[in-house]
């Protein structure tokens, strides 16, 4: 369908369960993070830079970052196809997500693998 | 079932041609001060709005995290953060992500089966609502 021709799973289900899956990884990201930060005694620039110094957690971050995307790319396009009537208009808004998401992507790829 | 939902019940700001399509003499009421949304409206509203926000502010919290990952940049992200305005910004944004959560894990036991009935549906968005208001107040007694 033409319709969906700028979704990620480019059907409702697959998007679905994309949502749900990307959800349950940040949510365990921020669950972590949130754990790390009380646990410390302080968070001086030592500590914060071990922790990402961890291939383990280079990869965690990383899939954290992508499902931001993917998440963020889906949630975006279901928003946009309620609210964004014109359909140029509309195609040029979800491409433009969809660049800014990749573009996020490729940046929090770079930064946590200069540490 | 939960696409259905969330594509429905924001028809109010729908084009009126598309509606009047099914009736065309049936009454209308657009006095905005006796329109109210139901708390379901209002849960799902605040999931989108909390949502798009939290998309713009990504490029700001990538850029505070290539910055915290250099000594010199560490110290300037820390004294940026001592900040009012700063200060806010990062209570709004932690704000949102608590309340998105929120109404996502609800969304997760919704899958399940849990809380899909009407009254169901209206308790799970009043406590999704009284969390993230709780968590909001918690994150601000946390950063100020």
């Amino acid at each position: 369908m033409v319709t969906s021709a700028t979704s990620l799973g480019r059907s409702g289900l697959h998007d679905w369960i994309i949502q749900r899956v990307t959800a349950v990884v940040l949510a365990a990201y921020v669950i972590y993070l949130t754990g790390f930060l009380f646990s410390a005694d302080a968070i001086e620039y030592n500590v914060w830079r071990s922790l990402f110094g961890q291939v383990w957690f280079k990869i965690f971050s990383l899939l954290a970052i992508a499902s931001i995307c993917f998440h963020a790319w889906i949630g975006m396009w279901i928003v946009s196809t309620d609210y964004i009537k014109p359909t140029g208009l509309r195609m040029v808004f979800q491409v433009f997500v969809i660049l800014f998401c990749l573009a996020c992507l490729i940046w929090g790829a770079q930064i946590l693998w200069s540490v | 079932m939960n696409l259905l939902k969330i594509r429905n019940h924001h028809f109010l700001f729908h084009n009126r041609e598309d509606i009047d399509i099914v009736n065309k003499n049936r009454p209308v009421n657009l006095n905005l001060a006796t329109i109210k949304f139901p708390v379901t409206s209002i849960s799902s509203i605040l999931h989108r709005i909390t949502g798009v926000l939290l998309f713009l502010s990504i490029p700001l919290c990538l850029w505070a995290l290539q910055l915290s990952l250099t000594p010199a940049g560490f110290a300037e992200v820390k004294s940026v953060m001592s900040g009012g305005i700063v200060k806010f910004i990062s209570w709004a944004i932690l704000s949102m992500l608590a309340y998105h959560i929120i109404a996502g894990l609800r969304h997760l036991m919704m899958d399940a089966g849990i809380g899909e009935t009407l009254e169901g549906g209206r308790f799970g968005a009043y406590s999704v609502i009284v969390l993230g208001v709780v968590s909001a107040a918690l994150l601000g007694v946390w950063i100020w």
